[in-house]
């Protein structure tokens, strides 16, 4: 895969998922703290999101800092706009903020009902549509 | 480059950032590979965290996640006391 086919598929994955998370490792096992508190504040408000670990591939990193110029992982992205990284999620967790921009202000039972997806329940993994 | 193998302190991220931003005012702690940055700047106003974080971001480059291993910032928007 050349780099602008990751590109396109990084994109892609952005654009299909209306909440989506690059980060290091899986949800069920992060590999950086950064990456960890991040899953564990979605996880939190009780979003449904889509994840990408960037590990497997250093063209995942680079290619996605290129599209959003935004240099660490991870990254969050709701409606295929950068919200942020762990510093910013957990100001926006912090002050409430979170569950508004994603959707989920009547709570997490009626948030995930009224949201879900289905596509964005399931992981997803880059490496793997390849 | 970031190719210089000396490691970081949190009083260069400091100077850094201050002399990058105008106006700035940092408070950095850290390891030499984790750092938090508290950083409030006039430049600020009026900019959503990306955009203020990207600020502070663009004053280090490429050495963030190399030499700079990990940089947690906050920031504020502070007034310009000189223009007031």
């Amino acid at each position: 895969m050349s780099e602008n086919q990751m590109r396109d598929a990084i994109q892609e994955a952005i654009d299909s998922n209306p909440v989506i998370l690059f980060m290091k490792g899986t949800p069920e096992s992060p590999m950086c703290g950064f990456s960890a508190r991040t899953v564990a504040m979605l996880n939190s408000v009780g979003a449904s999101f889509a994840a990408v670990d960037v590990l497997p591939d250093p063209r995942i990193r680079q290619e996605l800092s290129s599209i959003s110029s935004w240099p660490t992982i991870p990254q969050l992205f709701v409606e295929g706009e950068l919200v942020g990284g762990c510093d910013i999620v957990t100001e926006m967790y912090e002050s409430g903020e979170l569950t508004r921009a994603l959707g989920l202000e009547g709570g997490p039972s009626a948030g995930s009902d009224g949201t879900a997806d289905g596509a964005s329940d399931a992981p997803l993994t880059i490496e793997n549509r390849l | 480059m970031s190719d210089t193998s000396e490691s970081a302190t949190p009083e260069e991220l400091k100077i850094r950032i201050e002399a990058g931003i105008p106006g700035a005012v940092a408070s950095v702690t850290g390891d030499g590979h984790h750092f938090n940055a508290v950083i409030s700047a006039p430049a600020f106003a009026g900019l959503g965290r990306i955009a203020q974080h990207r600020l502070v971001y663009d004053v280090f480059g490429d050495e963030i996640g190399g030499r700079i291993h990990a940089l947690s910032i906050q920031t504020r928007a502070s007034e310009a006391e000189e223009t007031r």
